[in-house]
């Protein structure tokens, strides 16, 4: 069972995925290692990380080194196929004109979706950020905590490999000896705003991120991860010794030939295709999830995005793993005489509470880190140091003027020059010719940025629906977004710059650009920093929520939905790791329920 | 070149691009498109038609090597191409690309036209002293005169793609000091003589 075209699919599947990203390919890694057969329909390309991915290309060798363009939005190399901001054919609209209300919608159409180029970061929600309601009276509690998820971070960990550090630092979960791989040295700049921040109370510690510095343990971790089932050990441990560690080159969101970093098609899909359990169709772009004469899923219809020709498919289990709001748009187009609403929507929620991370950003020129001597500061490809959210106690005691926290990501250092790298600094002494050329030695690795990425509360104002008008090239009706921040997250990013600005003034550096103070102006757009998730909320009650804590929708209990849209909150730590353990633990609850014979 | 030939170089500079106001036509092309492949070696022409024409190329590589001139072992933006590469630049089917058509294109007929007035010769045909001094004039943004204000943002645009084109080529990367690109068994950090440049020990 391998890569199969519409016309091959089998006559029935006892689980059909929808989507082949972080959320997909876990959800399927599990079933099939569990015996399940599976169907996954990827509405992309069939992509080969192998030999598609540019390794050591330089930006000269790119049309306009590299430089973005709106084919290409994050830049040539961005392991982004038949995506970014906009897909040809696939519109998407917004509700409002008003700058201060719009949602981007980042999408990808390839095998293994988004996970080719994320930034790789793996953060574990903490204990509050499953009850956030609880500690300060907004947003949602989840129906689960922190303990029912930890062994599912625990595995995803182990499998996927993450780099990291346990610190002991409040609502930052340590992982369990034996989960994390080495954090990679800190560079230069990275020592030097540790120790300035530091002054400051700001921690700076090493970040987790799903990159292998040193081979996994093959001999070891299978067991743990599929205890009692010798044939999904032997896949995954074979599976596990062909994946490299890294060589310390090339950015990860080029992706990675070497299989050195996680993306669900290099490390999900391999070890699920060799199960024999698992049949992937691309191209296939689902649109509707059908439903048998008891209400139950019985498949779903999908277009062959090539052709335009549709196709069914059918399964005991349907997995909606599209992507938070492309699995919103599958059920608002599933109409049917028992749900007029949309499929699962008896509830009226599905689409509302769409959440994405508050960012905000500022750039800084540091004289310590001027005129380095010549060293190689590639390392693990992105970030190896953050700073996890130090205020959770003054924020309790109300000393803070809004709610929730944020991290911050941090870039610096002697990275691969490419547009943009080189500008003229203020306080420049020559405007061109050798002093120009002198300057640009001078201060080339000596820049900073922080990036902040903070909690957002879900508010009634930020949502997606149908559009009434609007479709896509085949006809199928479009989405269309609302989108409001609420004080709590524009004071947040307000707070970002200030703590930004104080750390690049500690380390004796000077700001580039301005310190927006006013938050509604530094925050960026919602869906801008593709965090998106929501929109399918979990809860504990059926008349105000899309799921229960197993990923189930309340209404059909044979349909499932693992991306990102049943997170009841948005915590700052990045999603991809909090989806894939979700994911896991929601795959264990369907091979149990199969085998108990309720699904 | 002597009274005459100058002569004739203006009156063609005027006929073709008199003013600012005269637009520099889009370009049709269309981009590479969603999926281009990414393992492929290009070279600057290979997607989209470029756009300069010889008395065009001849100003961009001589302002390329004004801003940033060979010295030492070291060469200068022309001799690497990099007028080449805005080229390239201006001539892609982006809106931005677009934008950066317009300045460019009518900043290098600007830059030959002040030339004519003042040395009496196309820009790449003077003395450097004389290049040198109708830069001086638009290279500091805050302090150009009014008139000069749009000249001034066409130099500041051209010396950011100078530098993009030069630092993005191999001599240019080696130039800055960027060592990395290399695939290697471990990753130790910074040396410690970086460790002590920036006071951590």
């Amino acid at each position: 069972m391998p890569f199969i075209t519409a016309a091959t699919t089998q006559e029935n599947y006892d689980v059909i995925v929808v989507g082949s990203g972080a959320a997909g390919g876990q959800t399927a890694y599990t079933l099939t290692m569990e015996g399940a057969r599976v169907l996954m329909l990827e509405a992309g390309r069939n992509y080969d990380y192998v030999t598609e991915t540019p390794m050591f290309q330089a930006n000269g060798d790119a049309p306009l080194r590299g430089a973005g363009t709106p084919d290409k939005p994050f830049g040539f190399y961005d392991a982004t196929i038949d995506g970014g901001w906009e897909v040809p054919g696939e519109p998407y609209s917004s509700d409002s004109d008003d700058p201060a209300k719009q949602f981007k919608w980042w999408r990808a159409r390839m095998l293994g979706g988004r996970t080719n180029h994320w930034g790789r970061i793996s953060l574990r929600n903490g204990p509050y950020d499953f009850k956030p309601r609880t500690r300060d009276g907004l947003g949602f509690d989840w129906p689960l905590s922190y303990d029912d998820v930890s062994p599912y971070y625990d595995k995803v960990e182990m499998l996927i490999g993450v780099y990291g550090d346990n610190n002991n630092l409040e609502n930052t979960p340590d992982s369990p000896e034996g989960c994390l791989l080495p954090a990679p040295a800190a560079r230069v700049g990275e020592r030097l705003i540790k120790q300035r921040a530091g002054k400051l109370g700001v921690p700076v510690v090493p970040i987790h991120r799903a990159v292998l510095t040193k081979k996994l343990d093959h001999t070891v971790i299978p067991a743990k991860l599929h205890p009692g089932n010798a044939k999904a050990q032997r896949i995954i441990a074979k599976d596990m010794e062909a994946r490299a560690a890294c060589f310390w080159a090339t950015p990860c969101f080029r992706g990675c030939s070497i299989r050195a970093t996680y993306q669900s098609n290099a490390v999900h899909l391999p070890p699920a295709l060799m199960t024999g359990n698992l049949d992937i169709v691309c191209n296939a772009l689902v649109f509707e999830v059908t439903l048998d004469k008891d209400g139950k899923a019985d498949g779903v219809l999908y277009i062959d995005r090539p052709t335009g020709n549709r196709h069914r498919a059918r399964g005991r289990v349907v997995v909606l793993a599209a992507s938070a709001c492309e699995s919103v748009r599958i059920l608002l187009n599933s109409k049917s005489p028992r749900f007029p609403n949309g499929l699962a929507n008896s509830s009226g929620k599905v689409g509302r509470y769409v959440m994405d991370t508050v960012g905000a950003g500022l750039s800084g020129q540091i004289p310590l880190l001027e005129n380095m001597p010549l060293h190689n500061e590639d390392g693990a490809g992105g970030s190896h140091m953050y700073s996890p959210w130090w205020l959770y106690q003054q924020q309790l005691k109300g000393e803070l003027d809004f709610a929730r926290g944020y991290h911050i990501e941090m870039s610096s250092g002697r990275r691969m020059p490419g547009p943009g790298t080189v500008r003229m600094q203020a306080g420049a002494k020559a405007a061109y010719g050798r002093g120009f050329k002198e300057e640009a030695k001078r201060y080339y690795g000596s820049h900073v940025h922080f990036a902040g990425r903070g909690e957002m509360i879900p508010n009634e104002g930020s949502f997606c629906e149908l559009d009434p008008v609007l479709k896509d090239k085949w006809g199928i009706p479009s989405l269309r977004f609302h989108w409001q921040w609420s004080a709590h997250e524009t004071r947040q990013a307000a707070h970002m710059q200030k703590t930004f600005a104080a750390i690049i003034e500690a380390m004796g550096g000077r700001v580039m650009g301005k310190v927006e103070a006013d938050g509604a102006k530094s925050i960026a757009a919602g869906g801008e920093i593709i965090h998106e998730v929501g929109g399918t909320i979990m809860g504990a009650d059926a008349k105000n929520s899309v799921t229960n804590q197993w990923c189930q929708t309340w209404d059909v209990k044979n349909l499932f939905i693992t991306d990102g849209g049943p997170f009841a909150s948005n915590a700052d730590k990045n999603p991809t790791l909090t989806i894939m353990a979700l994911a896991w633990r929601s795959a264990d609850y369907i091979i149990d329920q199969m085998r108990k014979g309720a699904l | 070149m002597d009274r005459r030939e100058s002569l004739k170089w203006m009156m063609a500079v005027l006929a073709t691009v008199p003013s600012w106001n005269v637009a520099a036509g889009g370009n049709a092309s269309k981009g590479y498109g969603t999926d281009p492949d990414l393992v492929k070696r290009y070279r600057m022409g290979d997607l989209w038609p470029l756009t300069f024409d010889a008395t065009q190329k001849a100003a961009a590589a001589a302002l390329c090597s004004v801003i940033i001139p060979a010295y030492a072992l070291s060469k200068s933006a022309a001799q690497l191409d990099v007028h080449v590469f805005i080229d390239e630049w201006v001539s892609a089917p982006y809106p931005r690309h677009v934008e950066d058509r317009k300045l460019i294109v009518e900043g290098l007929a600007w830059l030959d036209e002040e030339s004519g007035q003042r040395f009496k010769k196309p820009f790449a045909k003077l003395a450097l002293a004389e290049q040198h001094k109708i830069c001086d004039d638009i290279c500091w943004p805050a302090k150009a005169k009014a008139e000069l204000a749009k000249a001034a943002r066409f130099f500041a645009r051209f010396r950011d793609l100078t530098a993009d084109g030069y630092y993005s080529t191999p001599e240019g990367m080696k130039e800055l000091g960027f060592t990395g690109n290399k695939a290697s068994v471990n990753f130790d950090g910074p040396p410690v003589s970086a460790l002590k440049k920036a006071g951590l020990i």
